[in-house]
């Protein structure tokens, strides 16, 4: 599949997103903690802006009902219509996780110096081999 | 701009066609048969599937009056009754002269239906060829205001079930009445009367003073998960609030059809508040429930789950899925149209042959002659939802 040069990591901090668009598909990025992951901007419910949803943390059941477990601060996104949650490292539903998922696509950081060498699509930047870029497969 | 993954589409039903069917049915639709006949003389009809041998979740023996439960209490409860007047504990919820009540041929000349042993078996047991029928005391216990003088009557409405009907005839079988206004004497009474495996079950009524799901009743259903007992909820109201969210109605009609209302809740509150999570190995029958509105108002909560999981993560598959697993629904009233197709429908939107459970709920009239099985039932359905099904629900019927 073509990779796609689609920003440099300073434009996505750790906790940050972006929304970019690869082939006519708007794409949005995320930057967990150093680790980069892209869902398809389209809440497969009904199509709502994930780039617009709230990052939250896991909440599952604790011992007992009552009882809450919280963990993956930022590691989960709820689309901002319906509040469905998409695990940002899988695009998995949480509440239907074999089911309903969000499409994922493959991320990946690369040196400038690759990024330049190719073979990579840069369609909207220019790009310095002092820096690293996230890049997309689509 | 809706995905193919999402089945919100898949599960819409498509309203206009269930109209048209409803429409057609109405312009083709005969009289019941008991129009035509006498009281007290039961109309003739072809059977389709015979009921020999189903079981029937859900009759209700009434308490012919106070005075024969006063055998079955303390003295000072006996004389405290007599002593205030206590008079009889009758509700609104099956007003004596309402049709719903009794069936015209199952309505006696003096006194109240079904309350003795010899009346049910011969219209109860016999013409359908039953082999055990649920008793569910609609007795108004869960009515009184007082705690103690509740668990009297539960216990009273207990022992006369047993000397009066579960000791007359071996088919007979119980659910335990409770006073849920205490619920550490609502176990007690459990606790009572488990040992009697004739006691099959555990009745509660749908509008209680709590929403069911609440945690101030779960120990009713540990104690029911511990004897292998599923809980019967059955439709009526202890009166602690009006039968509708917004109040009281004014008409009988529509006091009955708010029972379907009353469910729908019942089914979210034991879900979302965790009651299957905590106890999983429990079900809930629901009794007198009508049938035809669970699969839609699944829909609608499994809906609205997908994006609130994380209020209630202890329901950590669909709703539906919970529902199919642990919830049960009496077969009468039926409350679809009487030809088959709709029903057929209907029972596919269960997405489920384990749900429903054979009843009759006798004496109330709910069909006419001996078709308790509605039309739009395979045999083999028919089959499953008599026999098979009470007794995967009834671990004491087996």
């Amino acid at each position: 599949m073509p990779k796609y040069v689609v920003a440099s990591t300073m434009d996505i901090p750790p906790g940050a997103r972006k929304l970019v668009e690869v082939r006519g598909r708007l794409i949005v990025i995320f930057n967990l903690n150093g680790e980069y992951f892209g869902l398809l901007n389209r809440c497969p419910h009904q199509g709502g802006s994930l780039c617009d949803g709230r990052l939250v943390g896991l909440i599952e059941a604790g011992s007992e009902p009552g009882e809450y477990s919280y963990s993956r601060a930022g590691e989960v996104v709820r689309c901002p219509w319906h509040g469905w949650e998409f695990d940002i490292r899988t695009g998995q539903s949480r509440c239907e996780p074999d089911r309903i998922t969000s499409t994922q696509y493959q991320v990946a950081v690369e040196t400038g110096e690759v990024v330049t060498n190719g073979p990579f699509f840069a369609e909207t930047f220019d790009v310095s081999i002092e820096q690293e870029y996230v890049v997309i497969e689509v | 701009m809706r995905d193919t993954r999402s089945n919100d589409r898949v599960n819409d039903p498509e309203p206009d066609e269930t109209l048209r069917s409803d429409a057609d049915h109405l312009t083709t639709r005969r009289l019941p048969d008991s129009f035509a006949l006498p009281i007290n003389q039961p109309p003739t009809q072809p059977m389709k599937v015979p009921t020999a041998g189903a079981i029937d979740c859900d009759i209700h023996p009434s308490v012919p009056s106070i005075k024969a439960l006063l055998p079955y209490m303390s003295d000072q409860w006996r004389d405290t009754i007599a002593q205030r007047g206590v008079h009889e504990l009758e509700t609104i919820a099956y007003p004596e002269n309402a049709p719903l009540t009794a069936r015209p041929d199952w309505r006696p000349v003096q006194g109240r239906p079904a309350a003795d042993v010899a009346t049910i078996q011969d219209q109860a047991l016999e013409p359908f060829a039953t082999s055990f029928a649920i008793c569910n005391c609609l007795y108004g216990v869960q009515l009184l205001m007082g705690e103690d003088m509740a668990a009297a009557f539960a216990h009273a409405v207990n022992s006369w079930m047993v000397a009066n009907f579960l000791d007359q005839d071996p088919r007979l079988r119980a659910s335990i009445v409770i006073p849920t206004q205490d619920v550490n004497l609502a176990v007690a009474e459990i606790e009572r009367r488990a040992e009697d495996q004739r006691f099959v079950s555990v009745l509660m009524l749908v509008m209680d003073e709590n929403p069911l799901g609440r945690r101030v009743y779960w120990p009713i259903y540990a104690a029911a998960a511990r004897y292998g007992l599923p809980i019967c909820v059955h439709a009526g109201s202890a009166y602690k609030h009006p039968v509708t969210s917004v109040g009281w109605p004014s008409y009988y009609a529509e006091d009955y059809a708010a029972q379907a209302p009353a469910f729908h809740n019942l089914v979210s509150s034991l879900i979302c508040e965790g009651v299957f999570a905590k106890f999983p190995d429990l079900k809930v029958v629901l009794a007198e429930s009508g049938i035809t509105w669970l699969p839609a108002h699944l829909w609608r909560l499994t809906k609205f789950w997908r994006g609130l999981r994380a209020e209630i993560p202890w329901v950590d598959k669909t709703p539906t899925e919970v529902a199919r697993e642990h919830i049960r629904l009496t077969l009468q009233p039926v409350d679809a149209p009487a030809d088959a197709k709709p029903l057929e429908r209907i029972m596919d939107h269960f997405g489920s042959d384990d749900m429903v459970l054979f009843s009759t709920d006798y004496p109330h009239w709910q069909f006419d002659g001996d078709a308790a099985l509605p039309d739009g039932m395979s045999v083999s359905l028919a089959r499953k939802i008599m026999v098979e099904n009470p007794k995967n629900t009834y671990p004491r019927l087996k």
